[in-house]
């Protein structure tokens, strides 16, 4: 086991990462040691970058310890550069974080510098970042500075150690900018308000956001747009950040509905939503816009009452999530049970119309259907022929009227053995009148010794 | 004399007032389809109010769930908020929309809505019934649901009748309790008209009327549902080839049923 990552205090002891755990032990054998968590990492970086955000939308992830931030244009809302660097460190140091930043002209620079120190010129070449076996080779060559490779040719250079090598050179040394790709794409509408006066309640945010819906709706109205999705952003002063999700089936920028949607979602959290000491920058933002004509009320009341159906369906998947309020589209299989497409009513699609049923013909499919069939117990007067009689939830079936069989292959060509057994369904009715949807698991004799049956469903 | 009328009406608009919405004698009926049917009920089943349907046997809930879906067809072709409540969901299968189109509805006007108890089964019924453009909400609470009492069931009919909106409460596996529902029906599965070869024909069920609020007094109805059509048929009885004829006599009718 080895040391991945040491705490200043232990640096200054002597620790160093990359070091033997062992060797650790026998030099400090107090040393407090903690298991690598690369998820756990993964996922509070994240929230930090979320953080970040107050910042600038442009932040990128930069390895497994570090973010980066393009704050062109940005810094003068934090007091110049030297102000948002300062609010950054001391928000970070405020959960705890040991932090180190820098500010260059170009993302692999500020990475270099923020890792090996402000000065170039003096960097050990691990800057460079290159394979440990080309480290190896550079150290021995007595190149030990970045220094030392900028004082020379680069053409021998990238004859031993490859373009990459004369490549990562000028881009740690400021040399060629390239564009972070930020870890969220920019939303097509944001707007945001700042406290002084951090908002120790959600009453008091959620009066904020409201103001914040209103601008943006006045924007939106503007330009005659309309949004379907829409984050709240919830900074809180210790750097850590909140976000509430809101979606809609079709275009709107009212603002009744939206706040009344934010507080459905804020009903459903799990875990309430905790102010800390208090949120100090509220943002509302649009990721997209789509294009939604001034509202008109059609004499006939045509628009009108689609919309208030797409307001319910709205309503209730914020509330019980979109996987519960759904649609039904057809779906060309023969398998029963994937004949239809659930999908949720939220997202519309344009479906294709139903089969149309044939005159005249009983019902032949069942209105519910039970996924995974029911297991019962069948008693045949043939091992191939209909059921006599079916036990299904403790209770015994006398079957009166069959019709069947009504085969139904499998999905043998889905399947890599090729198998797969058949079903013979039938419909049958009981004395008292119930209707069923059976079938036998398998051909007798061909498929299964002893097929078993299933209750697939039933009949109104 | 004048003065007296004037304060018994504004009594009566008083205490109008303060019952709320009070079930009005003049509700929009819409038909069955069925003659003899329609003329019992008065001409047909009350729109915008709260009808419970009941099983008359646990096994009964799918002809339960038919006969919600002829109601609903029957009520338009607008589409419809379909409430079910999980525990519902697993004991008695999902909505199986080939059979849906099977009996004649069109699943494309179905929205289903799936809710984890019965709090959130009412919540959102009672925004559904608000919905003025829904044809029906169908709401299908499991077992006993003890939330769904006398209060809430009045709470829902007041917004059904503000809004117009048909509320039909699938109540397979409980039994009848107080509740301010318009109508109150108990549905079984009966076999049905037998097709050539022994097979079972078309969806056959009896109804009863339980309760009515407009006094019309408890029957049976056996119903044979004809999906071309859309309308509800006396199934022939057993044996019998001749269809009774539309409009039959009323005396005649409970006596050939019981015969049946």
């Amino acid at each position: 086991m080895r040391i991945v990552a040491a705490s200043p205090l232990a640096l200054q002891a002597g620790m160093a990462p990359g070091m033997g755990l062992a060797d650790a032990r026998a030099q400090l054998p107090d040393l407090a040691i903690f298991d690598l968590d690369r998820a756990a990492d993964t996922v509070w970086l994240d929230r930090i970058a979320d953080g970040c955000a107050r910042y600038t939308p442009m932040v990128a992830l930069d390895g497994v310890d570090g973010l980066i931030l393009d704050i062109s244009g940005c810094a003068h809302l934090f007091g110049g550069e030297a102000g948002l660097r300062a609010d950054l460190i001391g928000r970070l140091r405020r959960l705890g974080m040991t932090v180190r930043a820098a500010l260059a002209e170009t993302p692999d620079a500020a990475h270099a510098q923020a890792r090996y120190g402000r000065d170039v010129g003096a960097m050990p070449v691990e800057a460079l970042e290159l394979p440990p076996e080309d480290m190896i080779a550079l150290r021995r060559a007595g190149l030990k500075r970045v220094d030392d490779l900028t004082a020379r040719p680069s053409a021998p250079l990238a004859a031993r150690f490859g373009e990459v090598a004369t490549d990562r050179l000028v881009r740690v040394a400021g040399g060629r900018d390239i564009h972070i790709s930020p870890r969220r794409p920019e939303p097509a509408l944001v707007i945001e308000r700042g406290f002084a006066e951090p908002l120790g309640h959600v009453t008091a945010m959620l009066a904020a956001l409201a103001q914040l819906a209103e601008e943006a709706a006045r924007r939106m109205q503007e330009t005659h747009r309309g949004g379907r999705r829409f984050e709240a952003q919830l900074f809180r002063t210790d750097g850590l950040v909140r976000s509430l999700g809101i979606e809609t089936g079709l275009p709107t920028r009212e603002v009744p509905l939206l706040m009344r949607l934010f507080d459905e979602r804020i009903a459903t959290l799990h875990d309430p939503i905790d102010p800390g000491f208090g949120f100090d920058l509220v943002r509302l933002s649009v990721p997209l816009l789509e294009p939604l004509d001034p509202f008109q009320l059609r004499l006939e009341g045509g628009s009108v009452a689609d919309d208030e159906i797409a307001r319910l369906v709205d309503r209730l998947s914020t509330r019980l999530g979109h996987g519960r309020v759904r649609r039904y589209a057809p779906r060309d299989s023969h398998i029963p049970e994937q004949a239809m497409l659930v999908f949720p009513a939220i997202a519309p699609r344009p479906t294709s119309p139903w089969p149309a049923p044939t005159p005249g013909e009983p019902p032949l499919r069942p209105v519910q259907l039970f996924d995974p069939p029911q297991l019962i117990e069948v008693v045949a007067g043939i091992p191939d022929g209909p059921p006599r009689q079916f036990r299904w939830r403790r209770t015994l079936y006398e079957v009166m009227r069959a019709e069947g069989p009504e085969r139904i292959g499998a999905l043998w060509w889905r399947r890599a053995d090729n198998q797969g057994l058949s079903r013979d369904y039938y419909r049958v009715e009981d004395r008292h009148g119930h209707r069923f949807w059976l079938f036998r698991h398998g051909i007798y004799e061909r498929e299964a010794a002893s097929p078993r049956w299933y209750l697939h469903g039933l009949f109104a | 004399m004048h003065d007296s009328t004037y304060k018994l009406a504004t009594l009566r608009a008083r205490i109008g007032a303060i019952e709320g919405g009070k079930p009005s004698g003049s509700a929009a009926l819409f038909a069955l389809g069925h003659d003899r049917l329609d003329a019992r009920l008065g001409g047909g089943i009350a729109r915008g109010r709260l009808h419970e349907l009941f099983a008359a046997d646990p096994v009964d809930q799918s002809s339960v769930t038919g006969f919600a879906l002829m109601l609903a067809m029957r009520l338009g072709s607008d589409p419809f908020v379909w409430l079910r409540q999980d525990g519902g969901v697993r004991s008695s299968g999902e909505l199986y929309a080939p059979g849906l189109i099977d009996l004649g509805c069109d699943p494309a006007r179905i929205i289903e809505v799936q809710v984890p108890d019965e709090t959130a089964l009412l919540r959102a019924a009672g925004d559904a019934v608000r919905c003025q453009q829904l044809a029906a909400v169908l709401i299908e609470p499991w077992k006993g649901a003890r939330a769904f009492d006398l209060t809430a069931s009045r709470r829902l009919s007041i917004a059904a009748e503000k809004s117009g909106v048909t509320v039909l409460a699938l109540r397979s596996a409980a039994d009848p309790g107080p509740s301010a529902a318009y109508t109150r029906w108990r549905v079984r599965a009966i076999p049905s008209q037998v097709l050539e070869a022994g097979a079972p024909g078309l969806a056959t069920i009896e109804i009863t009327l339980l309760r009515h609020r407009g006094g019309i007094a408890a029957f049976h109805q056996r119903l044979e549902w004809d999906r071309d059509q859309a309308i509800f048929h006396e199934p022939p009885l057993s044996g019998a080839v001749v269809p009774v004829p539309a409009g039959g006599s009323f005396a005649a009718g409970p006596a050939r049923r019981r015969a049946g």
